[in-house]
């Protein structure tokens, strides 16, 4: 069973279809990129898949289960089980430090655990940083801060909209070798990306043009190049 | 860590590190809670501090001979003490004028007990010290006066019963509705004036029956006809006129309310016989009207500052509200769902109410005692129950403020609000 399958979604708002009968599969420990022009449905497919959206029509199953029918409420327990979600403009709780803001989402989760949280700072990079506020960080820490957070509660699907749109080249590799990491261990990675950059060190890349899936490029050499960085990330 | 420290944390967070917004709120609270807190001790001690202070206008009570050729003296008073709880009683004064000459003046006397004038009349003022042995002698002011006398001179005080003789009986009017003991001293004074014109008009021949050396102790200033006596003790004017203990009247003061007063009185009129006792009605029903209007008005106002408050947190939270919905946002993201939405919202605003009751109740109390020492004269009691009591108004004020704005947070639609810019 996938972790992911969407079973020809539509989002239509008025007579725009945002989403066009869309249809995809993501398997468990799969690293897919979303990629396509502006305005393609990109972030709608996100949101349907983040549980914060509903399809007009059509049937999303998320581990089995078919959030397009579920409540409001179930749909936030689900998030928040299932799913962590990293933004392009990171949004951090301003008022909290980075060490607080990765245990707000424990909060929500289950229990905040400090060790744990500062553990997860620790992996992409900021234990140093752990008592600084949002405004204290550089975009790059912010959006790690982000990831330490998205990650906190082991989901099975980290799901990134443009996670690297606001970052320059060098806090880009950063990010994209954490995922490399998430990945390596199992993490399902759904990331949307107007970067061909990004997109090419997926496993696979679905594009997307005018709310419908137009291509989809198997990345042949994934696991080649996957080998070294996760030599690098156990040394 | 547990999720309620979490949820402390955060919410401090939130007030601490955003004070700068939150400033106005926890001010508004902490000036309703002053207010409140302020008001209502003032509220409580007013009372207590209205009765001192109309006490301190003088005695509530007076007690005057029955009839024109009745004299009483105080084992009439103790019977008449009988009739009032003893814990009411605030004071008792005994009067006896008496006409004597000092430096060959013409002067009236008046022999008292100077604890209980000390508890009757609080208002005199006296410059020097009260009397307070025997041979001690307190004038009024306008004798001083007259006579050049001040604290530490010595003086002779000296007495002829014949020049006396028409005062002896002070007639008081019995059918007077009201009366005091001002009242029946100058109805002696004026009886023994004209006594004492004549005994200047027959000229030198003046010879005073007893004498008795005093010593001026101090200085009574009263702004009242009470300056132009003086005043020794009831063993020195007794001793110096010889025998007679009679009283010409008797001040009460009795920390009683008005329809209590009343029952005083009749049971008093109607058990003892030698006593009329006569209520001084203009201070006790001021009294309860002033009481009545004040403690109205203090309700009025703190409803409206409460009011005020109210809507001036709630301005404050559907501001933050609007400014945090990205962050509202995200915690739902994150699945925070409505309930700790709304958890969160109204802990950041109870703990504001709580604080600012706590900084309003401190700042009241301060208030009240401002208002006391400068209305009052007198410290006021702090009473313990209006901390909690103002804390935990100030809570449901700023919960009450909190509903509107909370519930517009839980509408705040994620996906909504944290998409593009
Ligand atoms: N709430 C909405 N109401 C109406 N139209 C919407 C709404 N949300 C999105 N759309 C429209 O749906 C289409 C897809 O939007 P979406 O945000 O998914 O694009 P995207 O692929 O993420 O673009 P970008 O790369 O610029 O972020 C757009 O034309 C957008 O205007
Ligand atoms: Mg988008």
């Amino acid at each position: 069973m996938s972790l992911l399958e969407l079973k020809s979604i539509s989002k239509i708002y008025g007579d725009l279809h945002a989403l066009d009968n869309v249809s995809l599969k993501v398997e468990k420990g799969e690293w897919v990129a979303i990629m396509g022009p502006s305005g393609s449905g990109k972030s709608t497919m996100m949101n349907i898949i983040g549980c914060m959206d509903k399809p007009t029509s059509g049937q999303v199953l998320l581990d089995g289960v078919d959030i397009s029918k579920e409540s409001d409420r179930n749909l936030t327990a689900i998030r928040r089980d299932k799913i962590g979600l990293i933004f392009q403009q990171f949004h951090l709780v301003n008022y909290l430090t980075a060490l607080e803001n990765v245990m707000v989402a424990q909060y929500y989760h289950s229990v905040p655990d400090e060790a744990e949280a500062m553990e997860a700072l620790r992996r992409v990079g900021l234990a140093d940083r752990a008592k600084h506020l949002p405004s204290q960080l550089s975009g790059g820490e912010q959006q790690r801060v982000c990831i330490a957070r998205a990650l906190i509660n082991y989901p099975e699907l980290i799901l990134a909209d443009e996670p690297t749109g606001n970052l320059d080249e060098a806090n880009e590799n950063i990010v994209l070798e954490i995922f490399r990491q998430l990945h390596a261990e199992g993490t399902t990675l759904v990331v949307v990306t107007h970067d061909p950059e990004v997109g090419e060190v997926a496993q696979r890349t679905v594009v997307l043009e005018y709310g419908k899936i137009t291509r989809e490029i198997h990345n042949e050499s994934f696991e080649a190049k996957t080998a070294p960085a996760l030599a690098e990330a156990r040394n | 860590m547990t999720k309620q420290k979490m949820f402390l944390r955060m919410i401090t967070a939130s007030l601490v590190r955003r004070r700068s917004r939150m400033l106005v709120a926890l001010l508004a609270i902490a000036v309703g809670a002053t207010i409140l807190s302020g008001l209502v001790t003032i509220y409580y001690d007013v009372p207590r501090q209205m009765g001192a202070e109309f006490r301190n206008y003088g005695a509530n009570m007076i007690l005057v001979p029955s009839g024109n050729d009745a004299a009483f003296n105080m084992d009439a008073v103790e019977e008449t003490l009988g009739y009032i709880k003893p814990d009411q009683l605030v004071g008792v004064a005994p009067y006896r004028y008496e006409t004597v000459r000092i430096h060959e003046q013409p002067i009236v006397a008046a022999g008292t007990d100077m604890e209980g004038a000390k508890a009757t009349s609080p208002y005199w003022h006296i410059n020097g010290a009260w009397p307070d042995a025997a041979g001690d002698i307190l004038l009024g002011q306008k004798v001083a006066d007259q006579l050049g006398l001040k604290p530490g001179d010595t003086l002779t005080v000296s007495y002829a019963a014949e020049e006396a003789e028409p005062a002896a009986e002070p007639k008081t009017d019995a059918q007077a509705g009201e009366t005091n003991r001002l009242d029946a001293a100058s109805q002696a004074e004026g009886q023994e004036e004209s006594g004492a014109d004549e005994a200047q008009t027959t000229g030198e021949d003046y010879v005073p029956d007893a004498s008795l050396d005093m010593m001026v102790t101090g200085i009574l200033e009263t702004g009242g006809s009470e300056e132009e006596y003086v005043y020794l003790s009831m063993e020195d004017l007794n001793g110096l006129t010889g025998g007679s203990d009679k009283l010409d009247v008797v001040e009460l003061s009795v920390s009683a309310d008005q329809s209590e007063l009343k029952q005083y009185g009749s049971d008093i009129e109607n058990n003892v016989d030698d006593v009329t006792p006569r209520l001084v009605k203009r201070v006790t029903e001021s009294e309860s009207t002033v009481l009545t209007k004040l403690q109205a008005l203090v309700f009025l106002v703190t409803a409206v500052v409460l009011v005020l408050t109210m809507i001036c947190v709630a301005t404050t939270m559907t501001a933050a509200v609007t400014e945090r919905r990205k962050e509202i946002g995200l915690r739902k993201a994150l699945g925070a769902s409505n309930r700790s939405i709304i958890g969160e919202f109204m802990g950041e605003g109870l703990l504001l109410g709580g604080v600012g009751g706590l900084i309003g109740a401190g700042l009241g109390f301060a208030f009240a005692q401002a208002v006391s020492m400068k209305v009052f004269n007198s410290s006021i009691t702090f009473q313990p129950l209006l901390l909690p009591v103002t804390i935990v108004v100030s809570v449901l004020v700023a919960g009450c403020a909190c509903l509107l704005p909370v519930k517009s947070a839980t509408e705040v639609d994620p996906a909504v609000v944290l998409k593009g810019e």
